[in-house]
């Protein structure tokens, strides 16, 4: 098998793999899971043509851990999972965080909690993302709603990973995975890929997390270089050596935070779909995005008019658009297939006290337009 | 004429005092890594050690070379990835008795199945030190620690054997008494390619020895040279005694081809470039 050429009929999964072995990923570690095996698959015939390596590991815990290890080693890196694997990479990707690290980590949402219903879509790690693995911690999380973005955002998710020196997460779900659309692959070259800062200073000089002000971010050496690389999952100095003193704590976590919230703009993502002005406002993400727009037009026909603010990074929280939307708005409708995570966020910021209802699709299938009409009409009323 | 490597090219001298106990043999397990290395040889920056978590996961804090300190169990699965992303490394994966066996048994069984080319040095001191003194996978059945206040009731790991049976290319164990010793087997499974491991049984006076070894940590290093009998001798003993000793010497020593040896002859790949697809 080569590259696809010209329009192609592609499922989710297999264009999210296409797109990180465009962005220049060149190991995968995983443990197959459904419904996101196919990247495993994907990378596992094609890697290896590229100089590439496949490993299946004995688990997610492993994977990750895998993925972690070959990021330091100069590698991009990358695993995809769904659930309960999530749950099992959640220790390692801390490890990642913390360690600068960047690689990406691809979640095909499936319905839990436990076993769920595996085979069926879910949105219902939105939280789990944001504070899956212990401690305080920042995340970059994107979220695709087509095959088109699956391809896209794996590239772009490589690319801020790279500019931030962060595990990156895309969150995908059981639809966008294993829907089929057309695309047509670009020219690898026509891309514009990020690749990690490496060291100016000579050897002797390279303390592996002296940052540089003006991004916050440590030019980084690999594993195998001459300037030493010391990563710890410990609490750490920028000599990158376990350090206890009163102070590298918070001096560490403030960076952690400041390196990506410092920069949010070149992370936050959102479209803007239907009329300007309206009655009501859909607040949504992946598959369920596609579900608003299409109720949008229901509305339309019923005399309400909506309008729908997609979130297509949904961490770090894209606070002051959704601040704007619920300004403006007559009353908001946050559809999602969860019982009730990113509204939580929604309100945070809902300085304007804009009413905001939800549509919540917990049927282990692609919310269905009812579901958002009601939540829209009972938002009119 | 070159000049001889020192131990010093790697270990970090500057973290002295380290933080184990005095009377616990990390120390000289440490140092036999470390000359190990510069009589092989190699340079600092080829060296990465992938450590776990717990007293002898501090390890990579006294190594001047590159280092991994990771999660707890998983010093094997890092440096899984850490290798493959740069074949050219040696990669040293220092892990306790907790890290190998208990939460990264798992990680241990498919690296010496896989025969990754990592090298793994277990430092066995029979029991969770970091955390005050619990039972672990090879605490002696019977014997005394916090969460076995009268004695533990699961029989312990054989290391080494568990290693054998699942594929591991060069098995040895030694302990922190036969420093030479432990320093040829060290170098040995650096230089062999693919999984290899060597045990060095250690000596924890502090948690271990104080609830059942009479005496001090002296008497505990003599438990420990007592506790191992070189194979020939080892042989000769009936099963009651072989139950009571810890056989020493290199138990394994095979050459099967490592995992990317083999992964690269499957998927036709020549080296790093690929099979010059792509870009």
């Amino acid at each position: 098998m080569s590259r696809p050429k010209g329009v192609q009929l592609m499922e989710g999964n297999h264009a999210c793999a296409w797109g990180a072995i465009d962005a220049g990923a060149r190991f995968y570690a995983g443990y197959p899971i459904t419904p996101s095996s196919e990247i495993a698959e994907v990378c596992a015939r094609e890697l290896p043509g590229y100089g590439g390596t496949y490993i299946q590991m004995e688990d997610e815990i492993g994977s990750m851990a895998a993925i972690v290890g070959a990021s330091l080693s100069g590698k991009k890196s990358f695993t995809a999972t769904s659930g309960p694997g999530f749950s099992l990479m959640q220790e390692n990707l801390g490890v990642g965080i913390y360690q600068e690290a960047p690689c990406v980590l691809v979640d095909i949402q499936r319905v839990g909690p436990a076993t769920g219903l595996a085979t069926q879509p879910a949105q219902a790690d939105v939280m789990q993302a944001r504070w899956g693995t212990h401690g305080d911690h920042p995340i970059i999380a994107l979220s695709p709603a087509s095959v088109q973005e699956m391809y896209y955002l794996t590239i772009r998710a490589f690319n801020l990973a790279e500019r931030f020196r962060s595990p990156v997460i895309l969150l995908g779900d059981q639809v966008v995975g294993q829907t089929y659309e057309n695309i047509a692959l670009p020219d690898p070259d026509s891309l514009e890929i990020m690749d990690r800062k490496k060291p100016i200073v000579p050897p002797e000089e390279y303390l592996p997390y002296q940052y540089d002000e003006e991004d916050l971010v440590p030019p980084m050496a690999a594993y195998g270089d001459k300037h030493i690389l010391h990563a710890s999952s410990t609490c750490h100095c920028e000599t990158g050596y376990s350090n206890f003193k009163y102070g590298t704590n918070r001096q560490l976590l403030t960076r952690l935070k400041n390196k990506i919230y410092n920069y949010i703009d070149e992370i936050i993502d959102v479209e803007y779909f239907g009329p300007e002005d309206a009655d009501v406002t859909l607040i949504s993400f992946g598959s369920s995005s596609r579900v608003c727009k299409y109720a949008v037009g229901l509305a339309e026909k019923e005399g309400i008019k909506v309008n729908l603010l997609r979130l297509i990074s949904i961490w770090p929280f894209p606070d002051r658009e959704v601040q704007q939307a619920l300004a403006r708005t007559g009353a908001a409708v946050v559809a999602e297939m969860n019982q009730g995570q990113l509204i939580g966020e929604v309100n945070r910021v809902n300085t304007t006290n804009t009413p905001v209802h939800l549509a919540s699709g917990i049927d282990g299938e692609l919310i269905r337009p009812e579901i958002i009409m009601t939540s829209i009409r009972e938002a009119v009323k | 004429m070159a000049v001889k490597l020192s131990y010093r090219e790697y270990f970090k001298e500057e973290a002295l005092p380290l933080m184990w106990c005095a009377g616990c043999g990390n120390g000289i397990l440490l140092r036999a890594i470390t000359d190990a290395l510069a009589d092989l040889e190699i340079p600092p920056h080829q060296v990465v050690v992938s450590t776990g978590i717990g007293c002898w996961g501090k390890a990579d804090d006294y190594m001047k070379t590159h280092g991994f300190h990771g999660s707890h169990g998983r010093a094997l699965a890092f440096g899984t990835g850490i290798k493959l992303g740069n074949p050219d490394l040696h990669v040293l994966a220092l892990m306790g008795d907790g890290d190998a066996l208990a939460i990264g048994g798992n990680h241990f069984i498919h690296a010496a199945r896989r025969n990754i080319d990592i090298t793994a040095i277990i430092s066995n001191n029979f029991t969770y030190g970091m955390t005050g003194g619990q039972y672990s996978p090879t605490t002696p059945l019977s014997y005394k620690t916090t969460t076995s206040p009268v004695g533990v009731a699961e029989p312990a790991f054989d290391v080494c054997g568990l290693a054998e049976e699942c594929g591991a290319n060069y098995v040895a164990r030694s302990t922190v008494y036969h420093v030479t010793q432990l320093k040829r087997f060290i170098a040995a499974a650096i230089q062999k390619k693919g999984f290899t491991v060597v045990e060095a049984i250690n000596t924890c006076p502090t948690h271990f020895g104080r609830r059942n070894i009479p005496g001090d940590s002296v008497e505990m290093m003599e438990y420990v040279k007592n506790l191992s009998v070189p194979k020939s001798r080892y042989e000769k003993m009936d099963e009651e005694e072989k139950a009571k000793h810890l056989v020493t010497g290199e138990l394994v020593n095979k050459d099967r081809p490592d995992f990317l040896s083999v992964y690269r002859e499957i998927n036709s790949v020549e080296s790093e470039s690929g099979r010059g697809e792509g870009k």
